[in-house]
């Protein structure tokens, strides 16, 4: 497919990037003066961010080339390092221009109301915005140089919106590790790109994918797995997903926006994006299956021991981008399929999220599933978007996740041979694991008895709040069944992907369907079985199986974190601390005090005597004297 | 005719006038000493002058004689003032200038 020169609206799409960059910049540069009105100039940004968005891809599909680029400006011009900054708007980057947009622009309507009462209302949208520019940028830069700007934009943005209220500990330091974490990704993906100048001599898209074959074997291998780290360090996933369960520290419509539905998705981006790269390394290929299949059980596990209810959606976030990478990892059979369960799980966990948001609003800002129960009357329209997306989350038939899992599955299975038995089955029992939690989830908090605290009296949230939420509950139920049968997206992204390839299938697709369906029954009868049937206690019962205790700490994610890297990282800038003030501080100020004490004792032969003074200089005529003959009869 | 007898003999005025310059105490005599180390200097460049058969060694002299005299001059001038305000000419009194 070749990429033409954009025409038309699409050669200004850089608006896209601009105008929520221009509407953060207004709010954080107005200041206090704009409070009044800056949530709305925000939310009006990414409204018509989205409406461009929208024309932008209308106009796509119209043409014969589905793939524009956009020259803008020369980034870097030194000698041999020739950077162009450019867009390239293509299938994929119009697929998430119109996620990040849409889901964005209900996400800022939510906020409107959930942040209503915040003194750093106008903070927060400024930052929103500075989150949708960067990602925006992201995903429709047309090099990996402009990828990695967009990267980093969004690093921060994330670390700035986590710890929004950042008179908290807690906040800062969450946002801390998230920062951190991602920086050890980012050094992966800065060592690919540099590996790309260094062996190809450009980073753009289609200079890259374009010479890959001419690159050795061991090279590609490198520069994939280089890829794979950096996506790993956004996406939250093992061995660097101990961040995405402590960003719930930032207020619910972040946890929404940036870790479910867009910047954790930025990894799975950024392998589909780089598919010519990775179809010529089966060896990362395999590593990111690898990594999808155990990121996908540690989320499942983990998800089922918490108590704190962003939490569990965190980790089945981190689970369901397992998924992703799985699919992305089959190789050509299974980008569209990862694609649009990326799709669909940005309806539905974005959902799920605002109507946690909906509920924690109603409960005081408490989290603990423990104190909740008996909501459903309580908080209707949440309840029921809420239950949507969990129908869809789980895989109910016909509803999106049904749809988009399935698919991914039955590409695992269609692998073929040992791997693809195992995958599915890893797959197959995430997906039982995955209705096991989300049940238990729903049990403790909309039915049963009501265990709240003294005080709190739950109220349904204003249309502000429940409208975005409604919106987002229509798409979850509807996403999966567009994505994938009506409109499939296999063959939108064909510009981007190739032809869809049309496998021999393993396990018959029916088959599929119907052993997911039995296992998700199972999943949500054994949470009946364990949570639903019997009294929930309000605290956590302390005598549980190794098992459960694993799994309350998140399968010792963090103290592996802390004694493999914190610690010997403490007692080496320890050591060098010691080292800097007893040796580099002992060397200069040791010479500081022998300078100063030789010139003590020197300064004692000015004794004020001349006669003294005669002696040394008759001494120093007979020395020169005596120079001079040896020199001129030597 | 050799020249070794006259330079042997400003070398000896030369020793005399140096070691006296760091023995004496009085600055009158300190600088009589001066005053004889210059004229073995002299001595030696008409010497010199006479043996080469040019006149440049004496025509040195000259100016090292000028250079004396002026030496002299202000020599005496700081030993006056000296004397006026210690009321003593011993080189050993001024040794303020010290660590």
């Amino acid at each position: 497919m070749e990429t033409v020169p954009a025409s038309g609206l699409i050669a200004a799409s850089w608006l896209l990037v601009a105008l929520p960059l221009a509407g953060a910049a207004v709010l954080l540069l107005g200041g206090r003066r704009t409070d009044r009105w800056g949530h709305l100039l925000a939310t009006g940004t990414v409204v018509a961010a989205f409406g461009i968005g929208l024309a932008c891809t209308v106009q796509l599909a119209g043409l014969d080339e589905r793939s524009a680029s956009v020259e803008l400006f020369t980034f870097i011009r030194t000698g041999n390092l020739d950077v162009e900054a450019g867009l390239l708007f293509d299938p994929l980057s119009a697929t998430f221009v119109l996620l990040i947009t849409g889901v964005g622009a209900l996400i800022h309507v939510y906020s409107i109301g959930y942040m209503a009462h915040d003194p750093g209302r106008r903070r927060f949208f400024a930052y929103l915005n500075l989150f949708v520019a960067a990602m925006l940028l992201l995903v429709l830069g047309n090099s990996y140089v402009a990828l990695y700007v967009g990267w980093e934009g969004v690093g921060l943005a994330s670390y700035l919106l986590i710890a929004f209220w950042y008179t908290r500990p807690a906040a800062a330091t969450a946002a801390k590790k998230a920062f951190i974490m991602n920086r050890v990704g980012d050094v992966g993906l800065a060592l690919a790109i540099f590996i790309m100048f260094a062996q190809l001599g450009t980073t753009s898209y289609a200079g890259v994918h374009g010479s890959v074959g001419l690159l050795a074997g061991g090279t590609v291998t490198a520069i994939g797995l280089l890829l794979l780290l950096g996506a790993c360090g956004k996406s939250g996933q093992f061995p660097l997903q101990a961040w995405l369960p402590d960003a719930m520290e930032g207020p619910t419509p972040v946890s929404a926006l940036i870790h479910a539905a867009t910047m954790v998705t930025a990894g799975v981006y950024l392998i589909a994006r780089s598919a010519p790269v990775f179809d010529s390394t089966p060896t990362a290929r395999t590593v990111v299956l690898v990594i999808g299949a155990i990121t996908l059980m540690i989320g499942a596990i983990v998800g089922c021991a918490y108590d704190d209810i962003k939490k569990v959606l965190a980790y089945s976030t981190v689970s369901q981008i397992g998924y992703m990478f799985l699919a992305v990892g089959l190789g050509p059979v299974g980008y569209a399929a990862g694609i649009a369960h990326l799709v669909a799980h940005g309806f539905f966990k974005a959902g799920l999220f605002l109507g946690a948001g909906s509920v924690m609003h109603a409960m005081g800002d408490r989290t603990d599933m423990r104190r909740f129960g008996g909501l459903a009357k309580k908080l209707p329209v949440t309840f029921v978007t809420f239950g949507l997306g969990y129908l869809a989350l789980i895989g109910f038939p016909l509803l999106s996740g049904y749809w988009t899992k399935d698919a991914i599955i039955e590409a695992a299975f269609d692998r073929g041979g040992t791997s693809g038995w195992v995958l599915g089955g890893v797959a197959v029992l995430g997906a039982g694991l995955t209705a096991f939690y989300m049940t238990r989830l729903m049990l403790m908090t909309f039915f049963g008895r009501a265990r709240w605290e003294d005080g709190v009296h739950p109220h349904e949230s204003p249309t502000v709040m429940t409208a975005p939420m409604v919106v987002l509950a229509v798409g979850s139920v509807a996403a999966g069944f567009l994505l994938v049968e009506a409109f499939p997206l296999a063959g939108w992204l064909e510009p981007v992907f190739g032809e869809p390839e049309e496998a021999a299938h393993v396990v018959a697709p029916l088959t599929v369907s119907i052993t997911l369906f039995v296992v998700m029954l199972l999943g949500a009868a054994a949470a009946w079985l364990f949570v639903g049937r019997r009294e929930v206690p309000t605290t956590a019962p302390a005598r549980v199986s190794p098992v459960v205790r694993a799994a309350r700490n998140a399968l010792y994610a963090d103290t592996v974190n802390e004694s493999l890297f914190m610690r010997p990282g403490m007692w080496l800038t320890r050591a060098l601390v010691w080292l800097d003030n007893r040796g580099v501080d002992g060397v200069v100020n040791g010479t500081a005090a022998a300078l100063g004490g030789s010139s003590s004792r020197l300064g004692r032969a000015q004794t004020g005597f001349v006669r003294s003074y005669a002696l040394g200089m008759l001494g120093g005529a007979v020395l020169v004297a005596g120079a001079l003959v040896a020199v001129t009869t030597g | 005719m050799t020249i070794t007898n006259y330079l042997v003999l400003a070398a000896i005025l030369f020793t005399i006038g140096a070691v006296g310059v760091l023995v004496r105490r009085n600055a009158i005599v300190v600088f009589m000493c001066v005053e004889l180390m210059l004229n073995s200097v002299n001595l030696t460049l008409v010497t010199f002058a006479r043996s080469t058969g040019t006149v440049d060694g004496q025509l040195i002299a000259f100016f090292v004689m000028v250079v004396a005299a002026a030496e002299v001059v202000v020599g005496l001038a700081i030993i006056m003032s000296v004397y006026r305000t210690r009321r003593s000419a011993s080189v050993d009194d001024v040794n303020l200038l010290k660590y």
